[in-house]
């Protein structure tokens, strides 16, 4: 274990110099640069809040916010995870002429979006400001979802990257689970309108219950309670139980392979 | 040897030829039921035995396809030998392409970070040696260029200046000084030469044996991905003639 720990440090200087490349070659030539960041997700937020406040107009207050935190962590979730799925493709050329550990790819992809997540949050800000939202105490609880939302894309991208070298179909399926997935996590509906029984498998999705600890902690102004935390636990350690085992396992195969 | 460097012992490498690339989970599905999977097995390299120790020199020779590449990348932890293994204490700098892992939206400064952390350099050790790397590589003026305008000598100049601007233990280079103009080869030779004055042990394969002769003492000859002779360079090199 200790080799692994020292192995990393030795590296970490070349995760920050990923992240640095990921972050600054995303909006390189761009006017507004970094700037998209914010108005990206603010730009979306508007478009949907005209189209669906009309839609699920007496349900849920304060649309705009509500709407926000669900695409604030949804989207998280989906750039990371389909960046990362990609990476140890992507970095081929350098798999097979250099030593680097190759866990190093899916996780500097989850760290430069992460980055983004957080200018994310800048633009949620502004829509908490605009919309008067009166935060609570509460607000300080925000890095328990931030943190678990981290853990499970993290899981998830070790998992997709070393499944995908042998199975490149997941490249265009993963396109239409996510599409799944997000018509699965209330973003933009609340969770009342559902049936029973899919309101059961709402339940289950992870990024439905780090979603609803975000607004919580934001919009409620309320302390998530145990059962909350202990449905994120898991779904994290689960999520990285299976990636570290699948990467750990298939990532002498890489370089065969990809 | 005691103070040997790197340690190859009993090293195979297996591949396995697909006929058929099966890329899909649900063809992976059908063709494991009906047992169809079918591939050959090709050994890239058979039981490789040797010792370097600390300060010499070896030349890797022998015709395309011998298993050259696939035991440097053995050696510089790349590849996983599918039986028997390789010890290496200290450094590796592996030269198996020039510029691998540069990327091309980033400028030259900006890929001497990059490139440098890849290959595990101290951030401070960079910044130090900055001024060495612009001087060796002579890109002085293109140093805030994105590197996708580059041309390949410029490129390969960048990859070496960065490469070789400290001392490693172990040098490992394949083939890569054919690029360039002969001023920069000639440079790259001198500087490699530094490099075994200070007590770096060099790996080297070419195709030229002029160029194996004038780094090496020793080499190495594999032909099939079997090891024919380690001796002397010039009994190597007439046994090569022969094969």
């Amino acid at each position: 274990m200790s080799t692994y720990i020292r192995n990393f440090l030795d590296y970490k200087e070349l995760l920050k110099e990923l992240v640095n490349r990921d972050v600054k070659t995303k909006y390189r030539r761009s006017v507004l640069g970094m700037l998209w960041s914010v108005l990206n997700p603010l730009g979306m937020m508007v478009i949907m809040s005209i189209v669906f406040s009309h839609v699920f107009r007496g349900n849920i207050q304060n649309f705009p916010v509500y709407l926000m935190c669900g695409q604030v962590i949804f989207n998280f979730y989906n750039e990371a995870s389909t960046v990362a799925m990609g990476s140890i493709l992507g970095n081929s050329a350098l798999i097979k002429k250099v030593y680097v550990p190759k866990y190093l790819f899916p996780m500097s992809k989850i760290c430069s979006c992460f980055v983004n997540l957080m200018t994310s949050f800048a633009a949620l800000l502004i829509v908490i400001i605009a919309t008067g939202t009166q935060l609570k105490w509460t607000v300080i609880l925000l890095f328990m979802p931030v943190f678990y939302i981290f853990v499970f894309s993290l899981g998830m991208g070790l998992l997709l990257s070393a499944l995908v070298v042998t199975f490149r179909d997941l490249q265009h399926l993963y396109g239409v689970l996510i599409t799944a997935l997000m018509y699965l996590t209330p973003i933009f509906y609340p969770i009342e309108i559902l049936p029973d029984w899919v309101a059961g498998i709402v339940g289950l999705n992870p990024l439905a219950n780090i979603i609803e600890m975000l607004r919580e902690v934001i919009m409620y102004g309320t302390v998530p309670d145990g059962i909350l935390h202990l449905k994120c636990i898991l779904s994290c350690t689960i999520a990285m139980t299976l990636g570290l085992w699948t990467f750990y396992k298939q990532q002498d195969t890489f370089i065969l392979k990809v | 040897m005691s103070d040997s460097i790197i340690e190859v012992s009993d090293v195979s490498v297996m591949f396995r030829l697909y006929r058929e690339r099966v890329d899909s989970l649900k063809e992976f599905m059908i063709k494991k039921m009906k047992r169809q999977i079918a591939y050959d097995e090709f050994w890239a390299l058979q039981n490789i035995n040797f010792q370097v120790g600390k300060g010499e020199a070896v030349g890797l020779v022998g015709k395309n396809g011998s298993g050259k590449s696939t035991l440097l990348k053995t050696v510089a932890g790349v590849l996983k030998p599918t039986k028997g293994a390789v010890h290496v204490k200290g450094s590796v700098a592996p030269m198996i392409e020039l510029g691998a892992g540069f990327d091309m939206d980033l400028t030259a400064t900006e890929n001497v970070f990059l490139n440098g952390a890849i290959l595990g350099y101290p951030k401070e050790m960079l910044e130090e040696n900055m001024q060495n790397i612009v001087d060796f590589s002579e890109l002085k003026d293109f140093m805030d260029v994105p590197i996708k305008n580059f041309s390949s000598g410029m490129f390969a100049r960048l990859g070496f200046a960065v490469a070789t601007i400290y001392t490693p233990d172990i040098l490992i280079v394949d083939e890569i000084l054919s690029v360039g103009d002969w001023q920069f080869q000639a440079k790259c030779h001198r500087r490699i030469h530094e490099m075994l004055e200070r007590g770096t042990t060099l790996l080297f394969v070419s195709h030229s044996i002029e160029e194996v002769k004038k780094v090496c003492s020793r080499a190495i000859l594999l032909n099939h991905g079997q090891m024919l002779m380690d001796a002397d360079v010039d009994k190597v090199w007439e046994r090569y003639n022969k094969i």
